[in-house]
């Protein structure tokens, strides 16, 4: 078990690398750099320009600014500055990661909890008209584009005042709250993106859950469990939901690649402080630091969220053997 | 379709394949109403300018005009037999809010001579399917779903902007589905360190959350660069073009999806290699590239058409959040994207919610592929039971 953790995390690590040096190619390809709006102002003068350059090393060509970035890693951890900010990039990161980590958290709690139940009572009860009415909502759920349900959210949210329509906390107020106020006032924020990050996950794994639970109802060992006189109830929470759930963690890893993507337009329109929407002003500003380490951050999130589906599947199914995976 | 001369077909003749998954498909509603739809929205697209009635990027003076209501009975409780719409005349120039002035009828007209414009790219005409009657003079323009921040009429505008957003799906998911199954079918048929090479290049592309990419190619490639310059021809100082930019968006939007439907694509290959058909054609002296191509890729179709049915909707929304977030697209060319970026001050969004229509059109083509791409899925299944 830890020997397979151990090797998939120097895997990812390799896969880092690559991502990185991919990353760093791609945004070089664009002429002009961060100076240049500072270039075109006549009153900032022509030294303070070429020192900046030499300052953030925009004078050489990029593979040398790649390899002298790298070993600013390897030898100090050092992840370079933004220009924007003017600071390491992790201090501008950290709270931003964690505002989407918490958008993206609840959006999977979410998911989970309505879509298992509604799942199962789908399955349950197959051809009914709950099942039909449920799959009908599971289709918009799922074709409901992300940024048109986030403005509608918003549009609803100034129409009735019931929510705030953007941010993340009531920064007006901010400072006199309590900590219990604050922790519901960030909950109030976070109502909105998350229903509308969770909504196609929530579709797709009602969905999916339906799908296995059928599948698990017309095994042999159902029929014998039923013919042994077990009854109705602990046959399908204890025999089949049991077994139908475990495709669905696989599932959670493939989810979280769609969720961070997902995200960025999420945040972008109900003005949410995460990392997407840091990412793309970092990108129009040729923020290439910051712009590198989001995007690190964002495959990391993936690579460790499926090593974690691994993990949990593991834990949950145990006819999978972790050691086996190995021999891949 | 039998032929009238053939006898009838014993009760039991044996149906071909493709018989059989078309016979499934049209009994499945669903997969039969999505497959109508977009019926209906490529059709739309392509005789756009002959179903709008203004073209999508004339403005006018009448910002964030609500849509008309179309009118049968008019004020007097007189009924007509066609229809019309009432003018709408603004009321607060600093609220942007209109009131009706009921003084005159304006009448819809039908094929009515409107601004000239290109059918299909070929026949230079006026005729468009509707008009008010009498508009033109009066300066009253007929709005079915409201107009824009530059007055221009919403429902020209989504039906061109379409368009974009209807061919970028169907254009990126072949890119995608080439390089897919060209490099599946190679890495699986040939093995060794080109598949360990190109599978690796795979996990790199898979890794990355797919809009993270997406955002950093487009800002890679952005107007000016050396490499577009090179490969557009531009002249120096020179921008891209509309139609540039929406190949690049073709392009970008094609180029990340391929690695996964090339992983399966190579299982799919490796397991049919060393079959004894496969092998036979080798010794007969098949090429390498005749192998793959003839004998090898075939064998995925079925699961290449379900799974660029259902992903279709990938590049549409591709598109959508590369214009949304202003990198995509450009004014005034409308697309879906585009368009619903104006919603994303809350003043218009409340004062004009109307500007989210788009939105309904990205909903309904998705939902429509979704459907589709489903029935197909289960028309296509080998072990269906009939």
């Amino acid at each position: 078990m830890h020997y397979f953790i151990l090797r998939r995390l120097s895997h990812g690590l390799l896969i880092l690398l690559g991502v990185s040096f991919l990353t760093f190619f791609i945004i070089n390809q664009a002429p002009g750099d961060y100076l240049d709006r500072y270039r075109l102002d006549p009153q900032i003068p022509k030294h303070w320009i070429e020192e900046e350059e030499e300052r953030l090393g925009l004078d050489k060509p990029w593979i040398v600014t790649y390899f002298l970035w790298l070993k600013g890693i390897v030898t100090h951890l050092n992840f370079g500055k933004s220009f924007q900010y003017k600071e390491p990039v992790f201090e501008i990161l950290k709270g931003r990661v964690l505002n989407t980590l918490l958008l993206s958290f609840c959006s999977i709690v979410f998911a989970w909890v309505v879509a298992i139940p509604l799942g199962i009572m789908a399955g349950h009860l197959q051809y009914s008209w709950f099942d039909k009415g449920s799959s009908v909502v599971a289709f918009v759920g799922l074709s409901i584009p992300n940024v048109f349900l986030a403005l509608l959210a918003i549009y609803f949210a100034a129409q009735t005042g019931w929510f705030p329509t953007g941010e993340m906390r009531d920064n007006v107020h901010w400072d006199g709250f309590t900590r219990w106020q604050k922790f519901l006032d960030v909950a109030h924020h976070l109502v909105l993106p998350t229903l509308v990050l969770g909504t196609a996950m929530t579709a797709e794994l009602m969905r999916q859950m339906r799908g296995q639970l059928l599948d698990v109802l017309r095994a042999d060992y159902i029929r014998t469990a039923r013919a042994k006189g077990v009854s109705e109830r602990a046959l399908l929470f204890k025999h089949a939901v049991r077994n139908a759930i475990n495709p669905l963690i696989t599932l959670f890893g493939f989810s979280l690649a769609s969720l961070l993507s997902g995200s960025v337009l999420v945040e972008q329109v109900t003005s949410y402080p995460g990392l997407g929407r840091l990412t793309v002003r970092a990108l129009f500003d040729q923020d290439i630091y910051l712009v590198m380490a989001s995007v690190l951050v964002a495959t990391t999130m993936l690579i460790l969220g499926n090593l974690m589906a691994d993990i949990l599947l593991a834990w949950s199914d145990p006819r999978i053997k972790i050691e086996d995976s190995l021999t891949e | 379709m039998s032929e009238p001369t053939q006898d009838p077909p014993a009760p039991d003749a044996p149906k071909s394949p493709w018989r059989i998954v078309m016979g499934r498909l049209l009994r499945n509603r669903f997969a039969l109403l999505g497959g109508m739809i977009l019926g209906v929205l490529y059709l739309s697209a392509i005789f756009a300018n002959f179903f709008s009635p203004y073209d999508p990027e004339t403005s006018s003076d009448t910002t964030h005009h609500p849509p008309h209501h179309i009118r049968f009975v008019d004020q007097e409780g007189k009924f007509h037999l066609r229809p019309f719409i009432y003018r709408y005349a603004m009321t607060d120039l600093l609220r942007r809010a209109y009131g009706v002035d009921t003084s005159e009828r304006y009448p819809i007209q039908f094929f009515v001579q409107g601004e000239p414009y290109r059918l299909l790219g070929l026949f230079e005409t006026r005729r468009r399917l509707f008009g008010v009657g009498g508009g033109d003079q009066a300066g009253v323009r007929i709005y079915l779903l409201g107009s824009d921040w530059n007055g221009r009429d919403l429902f020209s505008r989504v039906l061109h902007g379409g368009r974009i957003s209807l061919s970028i799906g169907l254009i990126g998911i072949m890119i995608t589905m080439s390089l897919g199954m060209l490099v599946g079918g190679i890495s699986g048929y040939f093995a060794g360190w080109v598949d360990l090479v190109m599978m690796r290049v795979v996990e790199l592309l898979m890794s990355i959350p797919g809009l993270y990419l997406i955002l950093a190619l487009r800002a890679g490639l952005s107007g000016d660069s050396p490499f577009l310059h090179w490969l557009f021809r531009l002249e120096e100082g020179e921008h891209l073009g509309s139609g540039q930019i929406y190949l690049l968006i073709v392009a970008i939007l094609g180029l990340v999806g391929w690695g996964g439907t090339a992983r399966v694509i190579r299982g799919q290959v490796l397991a049919v290699k060393e079959l004894d058909y496969v092998r036979a054609a080798r010794s007969l002296g098949a090429s390498h590239l005749r192998i793959i191509i003839r004998h090898l890729l075939p064998n995925t179709f079925t699961y290449v058409i379900v799974s660029a049915t259902l992903a279709v909707p990938a590049y549409i929304l591709g598109e959508v959040a590369l214009s949304f977030l202003g990198v995509g697209i450009e004014e005034p060319t409308p697309s879906w994207g585009l368009m619903l970026h104006d919603g994303q001050t809350l003043h218009t969004l409340t004062s004009a919610p109307w500007i989210l229509v788009p939105g309904v059109f990205i909903f309904v083509t998705v939902f429509a592929f979704n459907f589709l791409g489903d029935g197909l899925r289960d028309a296509l299944d080998p072990k269906a039971v009939e």
